[in-house]
């Protein structure tokens, strides 16, 4: 990845209306590096379904801080982490299956994971239940 | 209930829902019941989800338009996606909606 030219970190609450503040300002940032419309819209989804699921899963029960790093490199690669303190994943391959879900509303669609793995070109996942989640992501720009 | 994220019209059987800006996870549910509230009301034969002026959607739109295929589907009314996003176009394909939804529109940038 070469030498890291530049970062962003950013704290906000768990509260829904910063899932759109989260996406725009990373994708704000990310323009710094004149991405394609592709890319910039990958990366907003992607950021978008971390954040949500911060939200809905981790901090289901309670309000908490979402951290939101991004970082690139002389390569044009995107790094990408988002962390939360809520009540983290049991089975971490059981819930990046696609269409698994543990919404019992029936309006989420258990795609989220799936989503950040497409869109983006790789995605860890680490968690342990009670301990968050943190999430790193990266996207090599063209 | 954000009034300026959705405009509805019914004529002629057809139920025109056409969402104004992003969804996402945070303005997903005002727009879902507005949308139920008007199939069960009007009892359209056709619920045309308009996403022409869409730009950005994550998979909560997913959970939102198949909640909403389901409801067409209870009252018997067909269910179609108007002009997505070519982002938009490309999370709809991801979860294979196409097989699904009819999606009629030119493809857009």
């Amino acid at each position: 990845m070469k030498n890291k030219e530049n970062q962003m970190k950013l704290y906000l609450p768990s509260l829904s209306i910063n899932e759109s503040v989260a996406r725009s300002a990373v994708a704000v940032f990310v323009a710094q590096l004149n991405p394609t419309i592709e890319e910039i819209s990958d990366i907003k989804c992607a950021v978008s379904e971390a954040v949500t699921n911060s939200i809905v899963h981790g901090y289901k029960f309670c309000q908490g801080e979402i951290y939101i790093g991004v970082k690139y490199y002389s390569d044009r690669t995107v790094v990408i982490e988002i962390k939360d303190k809520g009540c983290g994943i049991e089975d971490v391959k059981l819930a990046m299956t696609p269409l698994f879900t543990t919404d019992t509303t029936g309006e989420r669609s258990g795609m989220g994971f799936a989503v950040m793995q497409t869109f983006m070109d790789n995605l860890e996942v680490y968690s342990k239940k009670d301990k968050g989640v943190r999430i790193v992501m990266e996207k090599k720009l063209k | 209930m954000n009034t300026e994220s959705l405009v509805v019209s019914c004529e002629n059987g057809i139920l025109k829902a056409r969402v104004l800006g992003d969804i996402d996870h945070h303005c997903a549910k005002p727009i879902r019941e507005k949308i139920d509230d008007y199939i069960f009301k009007y009892k359209p034969d056709l619920v045309l989800l308009d996403l022409s002026l869409v730009e950005f959607m994550d998979s909560s739109g997913l959970g939102l338009i198949l909640g909403r295929f389901n409801t067409a589907n209870e009252i018997g009314a067909d269910f179609k996606i108007y002009s997505p996003s070519r982002g938009v176009r490309k999370i709809l394909e991801l979860a294979g909606i196409e097989r699904l939804i009819k999606i009629e529109g030119e493809l857009r940038g």
